[in-house]
């Protein structure tokens, strides 16, 4: 309908890898793109802190996650304690004085450091394994977060963020901190969707697929899981950091327990598995319905006059985020990607059905 | 340190970890059956829980009458899950399997806690809290208790597993293909162990909320529970008493002696770490079945 194509049909191989192959999708790019930029004066200021940024900062953090997981297939329920250790070195690293430029990119490179050690249990085990000795790291990360007063800042165990800056500008309305937010999703999402006409792409989909196959192909796949933990652990680092300094203000052990862990890989999941647009799908579902239906529910129960008790509406959201794990699951377990890429699909022929591939 | 005190650590952890190990029977029970590592067996143990105490408490059935009942309905929710969200994952990658079970988890934790409060309630079983001398020992008696029903378990299920039933259900465990192929119904195979283990998770949710109050943190026992299960072995229940008697003594003697160095709280340290070093060093357990794998 919107995509007036009855097929692919490349002629050379220069459209064959190319970004988009057809416009249509590069127009929706755009569009989002420009929808993106024009947020602050779309939206109120609320919605534009309180929704819109945590959102694309969780998009980032999720599409490090979609790399490690939906891409190199190894499972991973510690990344929070990987963002953990980003934030954590960004924000003592902006106290000691550096300008902030460099304390995202130390937490990015220590979150690199500390998530290759991840990587090590990839090289031994896989599959539940690998998920489960993950988790236990995450224990660990939380146990000596919580246990060293001289990382999480003494007593209170919560550590002040001094104001972001660039460039030497301070960085304070909501409209600043939603650009920072912007351009580093932007950021993670270009790299996202180039790496799959890349080699390292490609090795990773190998690695992901059957790694002793991969190897017998001559992919190294022992160096490329460290490549992807790494890699992945430094979007996760810098995403921690500028989810600390643009949103939470202050950086506290709780924000990266390993409910927090299990929250990302509930939205890769639920995204969808290797599916960039699926991951931004997935991070507002998981990240934005729960809070809405709550207040659906409160304001429900307020119409028709029934008396809810406060716990009860205090642990709804988690009765609905959990619930709306299960349903796409059983809905579709590729995730949103794989739903949005099925419209997209009959949508692109409709109505000449026959010419699908 | 006197000799006294070590035994008296040392009995204690074990029984604790006997506790840990009925909350482990419950994971292998389905990891067996269907190779699902089942996180929602946290959400399980409460909602087992609660449900004994909302006949116990709010219908106000004495607790021999309620436990049974109790048991009865959890078979069929787990026989439920099962059906309804797992059957339609079977043969997709682990991850998304691990992911509905931890949507399971989730779902159940916050529906309990929606519907009955988080406030800290007790099962009340009429057990005393006076304590009991072995010798100078000092044990708690909810404690042996619970370790005895743990063993118990144990028994049933190495007789069960016996029985033309439990002969299918390992038949199912070993090879779906072949079972298919001599006519075992491998769907209602697996359904029974998810139906066993909520079971089981109604004796761990009985037992635990004596011990420490029915609320949320009986989700929280699912580390240990997994640590035991995979130092067991993910396959073997034999397995998962012997490593809950392990982990229990170790946890407790040495989280005692390592706390005043690292400043308190290395129980669940020394646990994560038996965790990793067991799937680094040996990752199919003392008792479980190495899997070999082909390209």
């Amino acid at each position: 309908m919107f995509y007036r194509l009855s097929g692919i049909h490349h002629t050379n191989y220069v459209s064959d890898t190319r970004l988009y192959k057809i416009p249509a999708d590069r127009n929706l790019a755009l569009f989002l793109l420009a929808l993106g930029l024009a947020a602050p004066f779309l939206v109120g200021s609320l919605y534009l802190n309180s929704y819109m940024l945590p959102w694309l900062v969780w998009t980032a953090a999720a599409l490090g996650l979609n790399l490690v997981t939906g891409w190199a297939g190894q499972l991973h329920l510690g990344y929070a304690a990987v963002m953990a250790v980003g934030a954590y070195s960004a924000v003592h690293a902006a106290k000691y004085g550096l300008p902030w430029e460099f304390a995202l990119l130390i937490g990015g490179i220590s979150a690199a450091v500390i998530g290759s050690l991840f990587a090590f249990a990839a090289l031994r085990v896989k599959g539940l394994y690998l998920a489960l000795t993950t988790l236990a790291m995450q224990f660990v990360m939380d146990w000596v977060l919580t246990h060293s007063p001289a990382i999480s800042g003494g007593s209170h165990a919560s550590l002040q963020a001094p104001t972001f800056a660039l460039l030497g500008q301070r960085i304070t309305s909501d409209t600043g901190l939603y650009y920072v937010a912007f351009g580093w999703c932007l950021l993670v999402t270009i790299f996202m969707l180039n790496l799959r006409r890349t080699g390292l792409g490609r090795a990773l989909v190998a690695v992901r697929e059957k790694d002793y196959a991969a190897a017998i192909l001559g992919v190294n796949s022992f160096y490329y899981k460290i490549v992807a933990f790494a890699t992945s652990s430094f979007i996760a680092g810098v995403s921690g950091a500028i989810l600390v300094a643009t949103f939470f203000f202050l950086a506290a052990p709780e924000q990266f327990s390993v409910a927090v862990s299990i929250q990302v890989l509930a939205m890769v999941i639920v995204g969808g598995l290797g599916s960039i647009i699926g991951t931004y799908f997935g991070v507002a579902l998981i990240l934005l319905v729960p809070g809405v239906v709550n207040g659906l529910v409160a304001e429900g129960a307020g119409a028709l006059g029934l008396q809810l008790n406060v716990e009860s509406l205090a642990h709804i959201p988690n009765a609905v985020y959990g619930a709306l794990i299960i349903i796409i699951l059983m809905i579709e377990p590729l995730g949103l990607g794989k739903l949005y890429g099925n419209i997209r699909d009959y949508l692109r022929v409709w109505p000449f059905d026959q010419f699908k591939k | 340190m006197e000799l006294v005190f070590l035994a008296e650590l040392a009995a204690n952890g074990a029984l604790t970890g006997l506790l840990y190990s009925l909350f482990a029977i419950g994971l292998v029970l389905i990891y067996k059956a269907s190779s699902v590592p089942n996180l929602a067996q946290g959400g399980l143990t409460m909602v087992g829980a609660y449900i004994v105490l909302a006949l116990a408490r709010d219908i106000g059935l004495p607790l021999w009458v309620a436990i049974p009942l109790a048991a009865v309905v959890m078979f069929g929710f787990g026989m439920g899950i099962e059906r309804v969200a797992l059957r339609r994952l079977a043969g997709r990658p682990i991850v998304m399997i691990l992911m509905m079970t931890l949507g399971i988890d989730i779902f159940l934790r916050g529906t309990t806690l929606a519907i009955w409060g988080g406030t800290s309630r007790s099962v009340e079983l009429g057990v005393g809290y006076d304590p009991l001398f072995i010798g100078d020992v000092l044990i708690s008696r909810i404690h042996l208790v619970g370790a005895a029903v743990a063993l118990l378990l144990f028994v049933v299920f190495v007789l069960f597993f016996r029985s033309r039933l439990g002969i299918r259900l390992r038949a199912i465990a070993d090879d779906y293909m072949a079972s298919w192929s001599v006519g075992i119904s491998v769907e209602r195979g697996v359904g029974l162990s998810w139906g066993l283990a909520s079971i089981v998770a109604v004796a761990a949710g009985v037992i635990w909320g004596e011990i420490q109050g029915v609320d949320q943190s009986l989700s929280l026992l699912l580390l240990k529970g997994l640590t035991v299960a995979v130092l067991g072995g993910l396959d073997s229940i034999f397995g998962a008493v012997l490593a809950g008697l392990i982990l229990g003594i170790l946890e407790n003697v040495g989280s005692t002696y390592l706390d005043p160095f690292v400043g308190g709280g290395s129980r669940d340290l020394i646990v994560a770490a038996v965790l990793i070093l067991t799937v680094m060093l040996r990752p199919h357990g003392l008792f479980g079945r190495q899997d070999i794998e082909r390209v």
